[in-house]
């Protein structure tokens, strides 16, 4: 989908920078954070950017699935030294590159300071090759999840009206807040079944968050909604047809919100 | 990621099957004729649920137990629902052994795994873990839940005393301990057992015929908090100045 601000210049020919790494997470699982993943780096690429997506979920993402993609080289077999980072990276239909953790990671759940300074490694390496690097996490608080969100500079929360998921996004402010001292989490409401269903969200959960967690806080924390996405059936049918709502489906009002989550983060 | 053999398998008149055939006609199980095609993959299936049961009490033996729990615990560190595991023993059990003599114990354990299995859902794996332990997973437990449910089959086995040859009849308990699983996090067999095993002991120290679930983790989120996230005032948001 072609839109106006679309860079022209070759990626090569850009001045080295180092990309924004968004970690996309959420309280509870099913909220569909690997799928506002995938989309939202295939929203970035259409518009130019170069963006790498990685399964920081640490074995359990299913964003191998999502993508259709079988890649036979993972992170797991560069954490081992069986292959090296170049190999692990691969194309993803969308335009943009992903990085595979691999089933094998899943003895790397229990966060150990050596996978701690690979993967922080890894971004390293990395971030000068891309314009964002987008960090599909686990849900929740478990520590390979906020180990995650601790390497990025900006945190996307999924949640949706659901209450479980109100619930847990709270937790996970909060989590955010104590430990980590972030200012600014920016939501992403999904599945929202109405317009400005997001905005009421934002609004209860930063008036939760002024109520008991920013008055102890070091660092005041601000939601900011990043944006709403709604409940479209062509979500589903893209997710069944295991492609990318993007390219299934670019016209529904699902890809047009995801699009304007891309035009946010890439002016 | 994995690529499925695409070898045929091989001829049937090369198997040596006399031993499987055996231990097939000892467990009762019942094959089609031979002359069927689906003869083979029926002898195997057979095989494959004979070495997946306990043969005294006929329930999950501890390999098919382990295969359950590694099952139970990707589904809760994917979909981050609560499961429950639940250990336990029979209490002195070796009195009943040395009292009455190893068949009435046989009979013992046959009878509290009946029992086990009639208080749980169908979706429930109730296995012999070994000597007169058991273990229970429940999958999507509540956590509210817990405790009734391990009362419940402390209940339902010292309700009924158990009749073994002879005439006699005797009163048999049971010891639990549980665990749930912690939720979004993939823990391992060994800690998640370790943890409902700890419980069992607890129960047995505080005087056996009980039932003691782990505390689980205080909710990150206070009943106070919770009321004000869902109060009703949800859609009206005080920064709102007007669709832009």
């Amino acid at each position: 989908m072609a839109t106006p601000e679309v860079r022209t210049d070759p990626p090569e020919a850009r001045p080295a920078r180092q990309a924004r790494v968004l970690a996309v997470t959420s309280g509870k699982g099913g909220v569909g954070k690997t799928f506002l993943s995938a989309n939202l780096a295939a929203a970035l690429a259409q518009r130019g950017e170069r963006v790498l997506v990685l399964d920081a979920d640490l074995g359990l993402a299913n964003l191998d699935v999502v993508l259709n993609l079988y890649p036979k080289i993972t992170l797991h077999d560069v954490f081992t030294g069986k292959a090296s980072l170049e190999d692990a990276i691969v194309p993803a239909p969308g335009g943009f590159s992903v990085l595979l953790a691999g089933s094998g990671m899943v003895e790397y759940s229990r966060l150990t300071p050596e996978v701690r300074a690979q993967l922080l490694d890894v971004i390293k390496t990395l971030a000068p090759r891309f314009d964002h690097i987008l960090l599909d996490t686990g849900a929740g608080i478990s520590d390979v999840v906020l180990y995650a969100v601790s390497l990025a500079d900006d945190v996307a929360l999924v949640v949706t009206s659901e209450p479980t998921s109100m619930t847990d996004a709270y937790a996970t402010v909060k989590v955010l807040s104590t430990q980590q001292h972030r200012g600014v989490i920016r939501l992403v409401v999904n599945q929202v079944s109405r317009l400005g269903e997001g905005r009421a969200i934002r609004a209860q959960l930063q008036r939760v968050v002024d109520r008991f967690v920013n008055p102890t806080a070091e660092q005041a924390v601000k939601l900011e909604l990043l944006g709403e996405v709604p409940a479209d059936v062509a979500v589903r049918e893209s997710v069944q047809k295991r492609q990318l709502l993007l390219e299934a489906y670019p016209g529904s009002a699902a890809a047009k919100a995801v699009n304007a989550l891309a035009a946010k983060l890439a002016p | 990621m994995s690529t499925i053999p695409s070898e045929p398998p091989p001829a049937t008149p090369s198997l040596r099957l006399d031993g499987a055939l055996q231990l097939l006609q000892q467990s009762g199980r019942v094959l089609p004729g031979r002359e069927d095609p689906a003869w083979l993959q029926a002898v195997l299936d057979a095989l494959c649920d004979l070495s997946s049961r306990d043969a005294l009490t006929g329930l999950a033996n501890r390999r098919q137990f382990e295969i359950a729990l590694a099952r139970e615990i990707d589904r809760v560190a994917r979909a981050g629902e609560p499961a429950l595991v639940l250990m336990i023993d029979i209490d002195h059990f070796k009195r009943v052994n040395d009292t009455y003599g190893h068949p009435a114990g046989d009979r013992v354990l046959q009878v509290v795994a009946l029992r086990l299995l009639d208080c749980v859902r169908p979706m429930d794996t109730v296995a012999r873990y070994g000597g007169e332990e058991f273990a229970i997973i429940l999958p999507n437990c509540p956590p509210a839940f817990g405790l009734a449910v391990a009362e419940r089959i402390r209940r339902r086995v010292e309700q009924q005393t158990v009749s073994i040859d002879g005439g006699a009849t005797i009163s048999v308990t049971i010891s639990l301990g549980g665990a749930f699983a912690p939720q979004w996090v993939r823990s391992t067999a060994a800690l998640w057992l370790a943890r409902a095993d700890e419980q069992l002991y607890r129960a047995k120290a505080e005087g056996r015929n009980l039932a003691c679930l782990e505390e689980p983790t205080d909710s990150q989120v206070s009943a106070e908090e919770k009321s004000l996230l869902f109060s009703t005032s949800q859609f009206e948001d005080p920064d709102d100045h007007g669709h832009p």
